[in-house]
């Protein structure tokens, strides 16, 4: 089962480096990892996305929490939460369908971000199912290349740090 | 408050994270110093009187301000990982945290297989490393090397200190961390420029980090839905390990195991944490475990599991280890529970305050299971399994090493001594035949299995406990990984004592081939090189070798009255094996090479008869 785990941590070299050590040395797969600072500039917060069983999945947060650099993690699957990701797309696009593949970036809220003689490239953010949406539409004038934040997720419960 | 003395009583180490020396009234408090001199004056701060290590380039600023000390002593060891296996002897033998200081570069990367063998064994350590300026970290520089990244997997925290205001609050920190919760070595990587640097040095008395807070009192309901699942039980077993010692727990584990009239089995890190001849005690189980003690985990009910972790060297192949049994799982690390064996019941805090409360709970009412007939059976399997049977080898002209053993055993006073291992086959024996029956009198590399732990943590032990009588069980491949450290026992008058079981052989490989690789003995003989007896004298050691079982009780005799260190290099056959074994990967009940009372005095094992080479 998919989990998403907010992991707040120590804003503090090192620290990524002990989280990513840990889950690889304990042998836990990450579908997606992303890393940023919080309200508080002496701590980050990383989003952990994995696909694990409940007891590998006990594991990983046991272990997690081991790490003195870890305050608190929280498991927002089964909470209501919003998850957003980022994501550049460098589109073909020579002159004459240019404006087709302005209409998709519209279409889906993005915007062009770059213009070059026979490509544009678009960034997006969304869930999950709009990206692989506007990906899939992409996809017809061919895509030269993607990059992508990972996702972030944050708890829509308001009680919640 | 009344609550803290009592915290203080039950388990002084594991719990009380501040410092145990003068702390924040330390006569330094205050003063302009540099940054070398605050590492100094922190460990002074913090208690330390004795540290163990090794100098260099990026260390040399310390080692200017240690000069100055008149409370530490310094102990320079002749290799980095002895140092470590000192620091950690020195950690076992007293309960207190063992201090390190290196160099960088290769100093620092010589310290990684200590740093690992005391984090397997949950040993609190604080290693402090030189480092290359902060300007020069990551350029290459020369003698750089990321220890902070190189150690991560293998510490229980680590420290990259960046300014002289940090030394201080960073050290007191680490000692806090290595010595509270679950133990572990603690990493302070000190660049030379941030040694230079000044500050004012302010050491703190109480530390608060946030993300760091040890469960230490047992979930109360938890704790009585152990005892009623107890009280229901027909064949418990109490499973002692390591973790009983850290807590300070013997006592109890005693008292409970009493009380409910239930028996114990203990890991081998679990050893001398319960007396070897309490009749409720069954010893060692697992590989190298008694048939008895093994049967009687394997078909228990109830697994009182009290600071162990269900190592693979315990229960064999997991699937088929201990079916019937319910889990009480009492521990101070929560990752441990479920990790390999899902409790029923898990307590996750500090085994003293548990076990303190489930016997409250025996008192006030709840009945304690009815064993008797339970053990009778355990009975029964200890008559009829035994260990050892002198008749195995009654015609022999050779040492057999568990006669050996077991004569040492007895020559041994539970109070004032101490045993260390090195790793292989007479560690095994060592565990199987030497009667341990006070906590941190076995000490051995348990999870990590460090060939040449031994002989640097017989010093660090004795540095410890100078009243006791080190004994140090080696092999001979063993000894040969940190033998150099014998110069460290005869500069500091370290009157270590050190048995070589010597088969001329990396016995515990040899014995896997010969059992279960077709006796291809692939890189396993060590050859008579060195000569022991002159390597020891090398290092102005007395030194003798024997050969013949008659010698063996007069060797031990001169060995524990000398005044210095001394070494028996004792010779053994190549093929002896230790028995009983069980396979890896095999279940617990598969073992090979128990004795069976019950048919003949013979062990059900068929390769014993093809002696080698037959020297002893
Ligand atoms: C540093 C290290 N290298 C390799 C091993 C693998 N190993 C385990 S036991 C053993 C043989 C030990 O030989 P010796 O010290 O002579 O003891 P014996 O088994 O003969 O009693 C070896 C090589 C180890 N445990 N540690």
């Amino acid at each position: 089962m998919k989990h998403v785990l907010s992991v707040l941590v120590e804003n503090k070299s090192g620290v990524l480096s002990r989280v990513v050590a840990l889950i690889a040395r304990r042998g836990f797969n990450i579908d997606s990892l992303s890393v940023g600072p919080t309200e508080d500039p002496s701590r980050s917060r990383i989003t952990i996305i994995v696909d694990a069983e409940k007891v590998a999945y006990d594991q990983i947060t046991k272990q997690l929490n081991k790490l003195v650099c870890v305050y608190k993690i929280q498991d927002l699957t089964n909470d209501a939460y919003l998850e957003r990701e980022l994501v550049l797309f460098k589109v073909n696009a020579p002159a004459e369908k240019r404006s087709e593949v302005i209409e998709i970036a519209n279409l889906f809220r993005a915007s062009v971000v770059d213009v070059g003689a026979t490509s544009l490239t678009i960034e997006a953010t969304g869930s999950e199912g709009k990206l692989e949406g506007m990906e899939e539409l992409l996809q017809v004038y061919g895509i030269k290349e993607i990059t992508r934040t990972g996702k972030i997720a944050i708890s829509r419960n308001s009680k919640d740090a | 408050m009344a609550e803290d003395k009592k915290n203080q009583q039950l388990a002084p180490v594991a719990i009380a994270g501040a410092p145990i020396g003068l702390g924040s009234a330390n006569p330094k408090q205050g003063q302009r110093m540099t940054g070398a001199q605050a590492v100094v004056a922190s460990l002074e701060a913090e208690g330390v009187d004795l540290i163990f290590g090794y100098p260099g380039g990026h260390a040399i600023h310390i080692y200017d301000a240690l000069y100055d000390s008149k409370i530490i002593r310094h102990v320079l060891s002749r290799h980095e990982q002895g140092a470590v296996h000192e620091a950690d002897g020195y950690a076992r033998a007293t309960g207190k945290v063992g201090t390190v200081l290196v160099t960088s570069g290769p100093g620092a990367t010589n310290t990684v297989t200590g740093i690992a063998t005391a984090y397997m064994d949950s040993i609190p350590l604080v290693v402090i490393t030189g480092q290359v300026p902060l300007s020069m970290i990551g350029t290459d520089s020369f003698q750089e090397s990321d220890i902070f990244g190189i150690t991560i997997p293998i510490v229980k925290h680590s420290y990259l200190v960046k300014s002289a205001n940090d030394i201080a609050r960073t050290l007191r920190e680490a000692y806090h961390i290595a010595k509270t919760g679950r133990p572990g070595p603690v990493l302070v990587d000190i660049p030379s420029d941030v040694a230079r640097q000044h500050t004012v040095f302010e050491y703190e008395d109480s530390v608060n980090i946030a993300s760091y807070k040890p469960t230490y009192r047992g979930n109360a309901r938890q704790i009585k839905a152990a005892a009623a699942l107890i009280s229901q039980s027909k064949r418990p077993v109490l499973f002692v390990g390591g973790g009983a010692i850290t807590s300070g727990a013997s006592q109890l584990v005693s008292a409970l195991s009493h009380k409910l009239r239930i028996p114990t089995v203990t890991s081998l890190m679990g050893l001398g944490s319960v007396p070897a001849d309490d009749p409720l005690n069954l010893g060692l189980v697992g590989m190298h475990g008694s048939q008895y003690a093994n049967m009687t985990l394997n078909r228990s009910d109830l697994i009182l599991a009290c600071g162990a972790r269900f190592s693979d060297r315990v229960t064999g192949k997991i699937s088929s280890f201990a079916p019937e049994a319910k889990l009480v799982h009492i521990d101070i690390d929560p990752a441990e529970i479920d990790k390999v064996r899902l409790a029923d019941i898990p307590i996750v805090g500090n085994l003293s305050y548990v076990l303190e409360s489930l016997l409250a709970q025996f008192e006030n009412g709840v009945e304690a299971p009815d064993t008797q007939e339970w053990l009778a059976d355990v009975a029964q399997w200890r008559d009829r399994y035994p260990m050892y049977h002198e008749s195995l080898d009654e015609d022999t002209e050779c040492i057999i090493p568990e006669k050996a053993m077991l004569k040492l055993s007895g020559m041994l006073d539970q109070e004032s001594s101490i045993v260390v291992t090195e790793v292989g086959q007479h560690q095994m024996w060592a565990a199987q035949f030497i009667e341990r029956s006070k906590p941190r009198t076995f000490i051995t590399s348990g999870g990590l299995g460090t060939m040449g732990f031994g002989l640097p943590a017989s010093i660090g032990a004795a540095f410890g406990c100078p009243e006791k009588t080190v004994v140090c069980v080696a092999g001979d491949g063993s000894l040969q990984m940190n033998a150099q450290e014998m110069a460290t026992a005869t500069i500091n008058q370290i009157p270590v004592k050190v048995i070589v079981v010597d088969n001329s052989a990396l016995g515990m490989v040899h014995q896997w081939q010969k059992l279960f690789l077709q006796e291809r003995y692939s890189a396993t003989e060590l050859h008579d090189i060195p000569d022991f007896v002159k390597l020891a004298q090398a290092y102005s050691w007395t030194a003798e070798r024997i050969s013949k079982p008659e010698e063996v009780a007069g060797a031990f005799e001169r060995m524990l009255s000398s005044e210095g260190p001394y070494l028996v290099d004792m010779r053994i056959p190549r093929d002896q094996s230790v028995f009983p074994i069980v396979a890896p990967g095999r279940a617990l009940t598969e073992a090979v090479g128990a004795i069976d009372l019950g048919e003949r005095v013979e062990r059900n094992v068929d390769n014993e008869s093809d002696a080698e080479e037959g020297r002893c």
